[in-house]
């Protein structure tokens, strides 16, 4: 069967970004890059996996039913997974945890500086008009 | 083809190996994040199982653990910013 063989090639494919993923989890230096490198690929392994497993169904089952459950479930990890990832990542910075001494790029400090700056030269120049 | 077995067993070396980081992780938040690979991996590995058994009811179990994985995976991060 055709739908088989495309089946298991998804799974394949989620099963190999599963575990560059966790392997990555355990390679990188600070919980940023960790992050980066863990959450993408674990999204990415996640859909092949359980749309293979929708189509792998087809054949090895016998049933079209799996395919709408699995489509339900892999939509789901794809619009949760991204928003869980930014909500940790974002406590770890603001509860303070240092960057890699390797990291030279730090937007989000950059940005928090100049939103300072600009409400001091607003204060500034309110205080000027009155 | 390469067959289902091997498919479930590297999925579980991956779970291992996140489980790693969660006992070694420095900070807390290392710990948190290696938890959150780990449970989208065992959602993939629920659906795997819902095949291997050939059982359509496992997918209904894996829909309802992404959602409670995902709701205290928010309650976590919400309680280490600071806001509960």
């Amino acid at each position: 069967m055709i739908s088989e063989i495309i089946g298991e090639f998804l799974v394949l494919f989620g099963t190999i970004f599963y575990f560059l993923s966790s392997l990555g989890l355990i390679r990188m230096p600070d919980v940023y890059n960790r992050m980066q490198t863990a959450t993408k690929s674990a999204t990415l392994g996640s859909l092949g996996v359980i749309i293979g497993v929708g189509i792998w169904a087809i054949g090895h089952v016998g049933s079209y039913a799996w395919l709408p459950k699995t489509f339900v479930i892999a939509v789901f990890l794809l619009l949760t997974n991204p928003i869980s990832a930014h909500a940790l990542i974002r406590a770890a910075y603001k509860s303070g945890i240092p960057l890699w001494e390797g990291s030279i790029v730090d937007k989000y400090r950059e940005y928090l500086e100049k939103e300072e700056g600009k409400e001091e030269v607003s204060d500034e120049t309110k205080e000027g008009e009155q | 083809m390469i067959g289902i077995n091997i498919y479930l067993a590297v999925i579980a070396i991956a779970t291992l190996l996140s489980m790693y980081r969660v006992f070694r992780g420095p900070t807390t938040v290392d710990r948190l994040v290696a938890v959150d690979i780990m449970t989208t991996i065992t959602t993939g590995l629920m659906v795997l199982f819902a095949l291997y058994y050939k059982r359509a009811i496992f997918l209904d179990v894996a829909l309802v653990y992404a959602v409670l994985a995902f709701l205290g995976v928010i309650a976590f991060a919400r309680y280490l910013e600071g806001g509960i």
